[in-house]
């Protein structure tokens, strides 16, 4: 099993400074206690009255819940997943328990056997939050896996790999210096792609792979290539997921310079703005080539991996203007896991 | 044995550079001169006709013109040039050279290969437009007229429309009149999303149409014309295309 599972994803804790975490907490808890309101109650009348008994319990015990997940998180992050695991179930008790005496002034008895109710409530529900974010985490994994795969593929992709070796044996005779330099540049690319990667990297290192890459094709394509990059010298520690830019980067070069006689600029523009980083690649738009196809594979890829590791916060959108293609990306700020 | 004219054409310099390389090192075993090398099929076709080539090597994709489609306009030339294609990679028309016996070789070129190429081509069978057809049915970009030593080439977008006159195909565009040795059938199949027909024969631009007038009697009776962007002539609408006509200007 070890062998053939090594590209799922590993357990971890959700992000619980993430905004989409937070509320599908929130969503998830009290849609258990409607359905567990639902379930203790015999008619209509009697439902609206337990949900405001269980609301009026569970609330607060959720809100001081997620403050303290909020506040704790980066050193939640630092557990191993059980012990992570284990940490979170001890403050959801705890908060509950704490928060106990709340429920006398609701009406209730007080009583030790009710406090250990309160306590196997909260211990369920956790495990069902835990259990819901393990099997989404579970369902994301393929596209990680895929991710790499179809990286790999991309980078071998034949006409890349035979067009580079091309030219690389054009340079040989006349240049070997040269030569040397984009073999140097070829191997490196190839063994960026070939590493695992699941964690997020730092953006410097993605924009050194995307110029290795943007070396190879000036090597083919000359004056043709232009590239423009406007980048804020503030953002080269900031976390991305691996293999962002490069398939958009070739996208641009595969799509919009191959196709033109005239050289085409491409435009790459990184920023960061407060807690958001914005990264905004344009690239000359040719509507007689869009038969050449690859495009969409690369570009769901990349969604699917900014939702598994940005969930609603980050966001990526294309359109048409002015002749050119742009994808805007937007994401959070982060230099720490 | 005279030396054997060649003409590169790719729009890669370095690829320009390797293949140069390479006819350098056949030279030996097969005496050539190099007539030429051009970045995109539009030069190419100027310098083939120009220097009589006898092979032509010639990259698949290019931007302006495909490789395929560079070899379909030298097809009209009194005495065209054998291609030998190249590609880095493409499944497709590999697949389509194979059935067909057409020549091809793949980047990177080995010097062995392109030596069999060369003298294969020194006696090779001739390219058909069929063949080129079936490797590529895109449409072509441009249409091409082979006059005196010359390659006229008028890009398909700038026809206004295109008229069968006995064994030739007028094309007019704003600025003049070309004749072609092809049928207004084939063109309507290749070029259907861009012409439409009006009449028996007659193609026109789906794009230059401006609107339809009442025109002058034909056959007995009043018909419509069409009345065309950039050209000052109504050409009339048959009574069979009439409905087709009318669904595109309404």
């Amino acid at each position: 099993m070890q062998s053939i599972r090594q590209n799922d994803l590993p357990d971890a804790l959700p992000n619980f400074r993430n905004l989409g975490v937070m509320s599908r907490i929130l969503v998830s808890v009290n849609a258990l206690a409607l359905l567990f309101a639902l379930a203790r109650s015999r008619e209509i009348g009697e439902f609206a009255a337990k949900v405001t008994e269980i609301a009026g319990s569970l609330e607060p015990i959720l809100l001081v819940v997620i403050i303290l997940l909020y506040a704790g998180s980066t050193l939640l992050e630092r557990l191993a997943y059980v012990h992570g695991l284990l940490a979170v179930l001890a403050i959801v008790l705890a908060v509950t328990a704490a928060l106990f005496p709340l429920r006398t002034l609701l009406g209730g008895s007080g009583e030790g056997r009710e406090l250990v109710w309160s306590l196997a409530h909260a211990a369920l529900g956790t495990g069902a939050i835990a259990w819901y974010f393990h099997l989404r985490n579970r369902a994301f994994s393929p596209a990680i896996s895929e991710a790499r795969l179809q990286a790999l593929q991309a980078r071998i992709r034949p006409h890349f790999l035979f067009n580079t070796l091309n030219a690389v044996l054009s340079l040989i005779r006349k240049d070997p210096k040269r030569a040397e330099g984009a073999l140097e540049d070829l191997a490196a690319l190839f063994r960026t792609v070939m590493v695992d990667n699941r964690q997020l990297i730092a953006l410097g290192d993605e924009l050194s792979l995307c110029r290795q890459y943007l070396n190879l094709e000036q090597l083919r394509l000359g004056d043709r290539l232009r590239v423009d990059w406007r980048l804020d010298p503030a953002i080269e520690e900031a976390l991305v997921p691996p293999m962002l830019l490069q398939p958009l980067v070739e996208n641009a070069v595969y799509h919009g310079i191959e196709p033109g006689i005239a050289p085409g600029v491409i435009e790459v523009r990184i920023e960061r703005r407060d807690d958001r980083l914005w990264l905004q690649l344009a690239n000359p738009y040719h509507e007689d080539y869009q038969h050449r196809q690859g495009n969409h594979m690369a570009l769901a890829n990349i969604r699917e991996r900014l939702k598994l590791h940005f969930d609603v916060e980050a966001s990526l959108d294309t359109r048409i203007a002015d002749g050119r293609y742009e994808i805007g990306i937007a994401m959070p700020y982060r230099t720490s896991l | 044995m005279t030396a054997l004219r060649v003409v590169i054409v790719d729009d890669e310099e370095p690829a320009r550079n390797r293949l140069r390389e390479l006819l350098e090192d056949c030279r030996a075993e097969l005496p050539h001169t190099i007539a030429g090398e051009a970045a995109n099929g539009v030069e190419g076709l100027q310098i083939v006709t120009a220097s009589e080539a006898e092979v032509v090597l010639v990259d698949i994709h290019m931007p302006q013109m495909s490789g395929i489609e560079f070899a379909r306009h030298l097809q009209i030339l009194e005495r065209p040039p054998a291609v030998i294609f190249v590609t880095a990679h493409d499944r497709y028309a590999v697949e389509a050279f194979e059935v067909n016996a057409v020549d091809y070789l793949t980047k990177p070129v080995r010097a062995v290969r392109l030596l069999t190429a060369l003298k294969k081509a020194a006696t090779g069978a001739r390219l058909t437009r069929g063949v080129l057809e079936s490797i590529d049915p895109a449409p072509r970009r441009y249409f091409s007229v082979a006059e005196r030593g010359r390659m006229t080439l008028v890009r398909v977008s700038d026809v206004v429309y295109l008229r069968a006159e006995l064994k030739y195909v007028t094309l007019r565009t704003r600025g003049g009149e070309y004749l072609v040795e092809e049928s207004l059938t084939q063109l309507e199949q290749e070029f259907g999303g861009v012409f439409v027909r009006i009449h028996r024969n007659c193609l026109v631009a789906r794009q230059s149409i401006r609107g339809v007038e009442r025109g002058a009697e034909t056959e007995g009776e009043v018909g419509w014309s069409v009345v065309l962007e950039g050209v000052e002539e109504k050409l009339p609408v048959s009574r069979r295309q009439w409905a087709q006509v009318k669904s595109l200007v309404s």
